[in-house]
């Protein structure tokens, strides 16, 4: 049985639930995951593959978890690029080689950038924090906006990330259609989502798991059993993976496709704009 | 897990599995951060589906504690007035009360609502008990320091049986110094249980109805015996 719980209106009670949990978000992604949340995000780098230079809008990126990711693997990248260069220049005296290493030692990301977009204060308050906490500040940009109606130029992005967050948007439709707008065309589309289990046996255990453990979760670490309650309830509302592939082909993106993990917890759709 | 049937405002229906890992974890969390209340209301709630019944039938077979059964009345800043209590004469219920808070710098309206307790009376009973454990600190003459708050938590134990009282009373004592325990173990837990024991139920007491009344004379009508002359 899933009922949802009387708001007065329905994005009005995602933006109460994600001021209440924003302190104890990334604590509470932990508890729920145990943990495993941080290999979807890493999963989702991966497949993105991004080289120095990409220009990436994250939305609904709250506290960070993508953008910092970005941002080490651009780093990481670049290294191996400026090492390959290096061992170009072996017949340079070392004044030149240290010349030339000075030059790229500033440029670490190779220009690339990250913009995290939210639509909660609070979310982007946390976000800050951590960034500063654990030394981010290159190439990283935070800017308050709604996924349904984006802050940002047409044809500006190289790629466009939403993890966890497309869930929580109240007309899915616009915010697809918004993406496909501020993307380059090129651009790539890459949605992180709880999705559909379609084996009896584990939609069981996951079902039972996410109903009597999740809200319990929420009450003790966070005080708040009710957000996640409406969480649970939320993943179960919303499309499943065939659905979701339908509306990013309806907004105007080709080449849609999507890897489950973990049997369909959680599912990675990527689509391009051509 | 169970339908949604709230069975009153901020009730949230759980399944047994639900309440046990509740109880589990709201026990856990109350040891590990002190500061969270809101876990100790929780264990409370989860765990006193045994005494709260109890209590209630206790309160139903007195005939003060059957009219607060049926009068509901809540024990809250907008429904006391502060001014007349203050003006009461020095040594009765009323004086000491307001006194007690103003001291520890208390207000009865910190009180949790319950949420977790399955029958809209015994969610009464345990809101009822939340709101006159202040009265509990003055009858028994206890501030609210760890100390105080341990000693009523041992008289709570024996009147209620509720577990999260004993639980208190119990893992309480693991925080004070040496001196402390040996004045609780000696002087103050002994004359917790005695009065405790000797007393009749607390909560069938109207307290807002004997504001006037000496505590006492109202210490001497439950049977609470005048606690030791030690500081705490």
């Amino acid at each position: 049985l899933i009922n949802c719980i009387s708001f007065p209106c329905p994005f009005f009670a995602v933006y109460q639930v994600f001021e209440s949990v924003a302190k104890k978000y990334d604590v509470m992604n932990d508890s729920m995951t145990l943990g495993i949340h941080r290999v979807w995000k890493d999963i989702l780098m991966h497949k993105m593959n991004p080289c120095p230079g990409t220009l990436l809008l994250d939305v609904a990126g709250g506290t960070g978890d993508i953008a910092f990711r970005f941002i080490n693997y651009v780093r990481s990248v670049r290294q191996r690029q400026l090492q390959r260069k290096l061992k170009q220049h072996q017949n340079l005296s070392w004044q030149e080689i240290f010349e030339s290493y000075q030059k790229d030692k500033f440029n670490s990301l190779g220009d690339s950038q990250v913009v995290v977009c939210d639509i909660n204060r609070e979310m982007l308050k946390v976000g800050k924090q951590k960034a500063q906490h654990l030394g981010y500040s290159e190439g990283l940009s935070w800017v308050l906006g709604n996924a349904e109606e984006l802050p940002f130029d047409d044809d500006k992005f190289d790629v466009y990330t939403i993890a966890f967050g497309i869930r929580n948007v109240t007309r899915i439709d616009l915010a697809l259609q918004e993406a496909y707008r501020v993307l380059k065309p090129g651009g790539r589309f890459l949605c992180l989502e709880f999705s559909h289990v379609s084996n009896p046996l584990l939609s069981r255990l996951y079902d039972l798991y996410s109903f009597q453990v999740i809200p319990v979760l929420g009450e003790v670490i966070a005080g708040d059993w009710r957000s996640y309650q409406y969480l649970v309830e939320s993943i179960r509302q919303f499309p499943p993976q065939e659905e979701l592939k339908a509306m990013i082909e309806d907004a105007g993106f080709f080449k849609v496709n999507y890897d489950n993990l973990n049997f369909g917890i959680v599912a990675i759709h990527s689509g391009f704009k051509l | 897990m169970g339908g949604w049937h709230q069975l009153y405002p901020g009730h949230i229906p759980t399944s047994p599995l639900q309440k046990a890992l509740l109880a589990a974890g709201s026990a856990v969390m109350a040891l590990c951060d002190p500061y969270r209340h809101d876990m100790v209301a929780v264990l409370g709630e989860t765990t006193g589906c045994l005494a709260l019944p109890n209590l209630r039938d206790k309160m139903k077979n007195h005939p003060e504690g059957y009219r607060i059964l049926q009068e509901r009345p809540r024990i809250r800043l907008s429904t006391l007035d502060m001014a007349r209590l203050q003006g009461l004469p020095d040594g009765s219920l009323g004086r000491e009360y307001v006194r007690f808070l103003e001291d520890n710098k208390v207000s009865p309206d910190t009180r949790m609502p319950p949420k977790f307790v399955d029958d809209e009376e015994l969610a009464y009973v345990i809101q009822r008990y939340r709101e006159v454990h202040d009265l509990m600190h003055t009858l028994l003459g206890m501030p609210t320091n760890m100390l105080g708050e341990v000693v009523v938590k041992w008289f709570e134990a024996i009147q209620t049986g509720l577990p999260m009282c004993v639980l208190g009373a119990a893992f309480g004592p693991v925080r004070l110094s040496t001196r402390k325990l040996q004045v609780l173990a000696t002087e103050l837990v002994p004359w917790a249980i005695r009065s405790g024991l000797n007393s009749s139920c607390v909560l069938n007491i109207y307290y807002e109805q004997r504001w006037e009344q000496p505590v006492e004379s109202l210490r001497e009508e439950l049977g609470i015996f005048p606690p030791p002359a030690v500081p705490v």
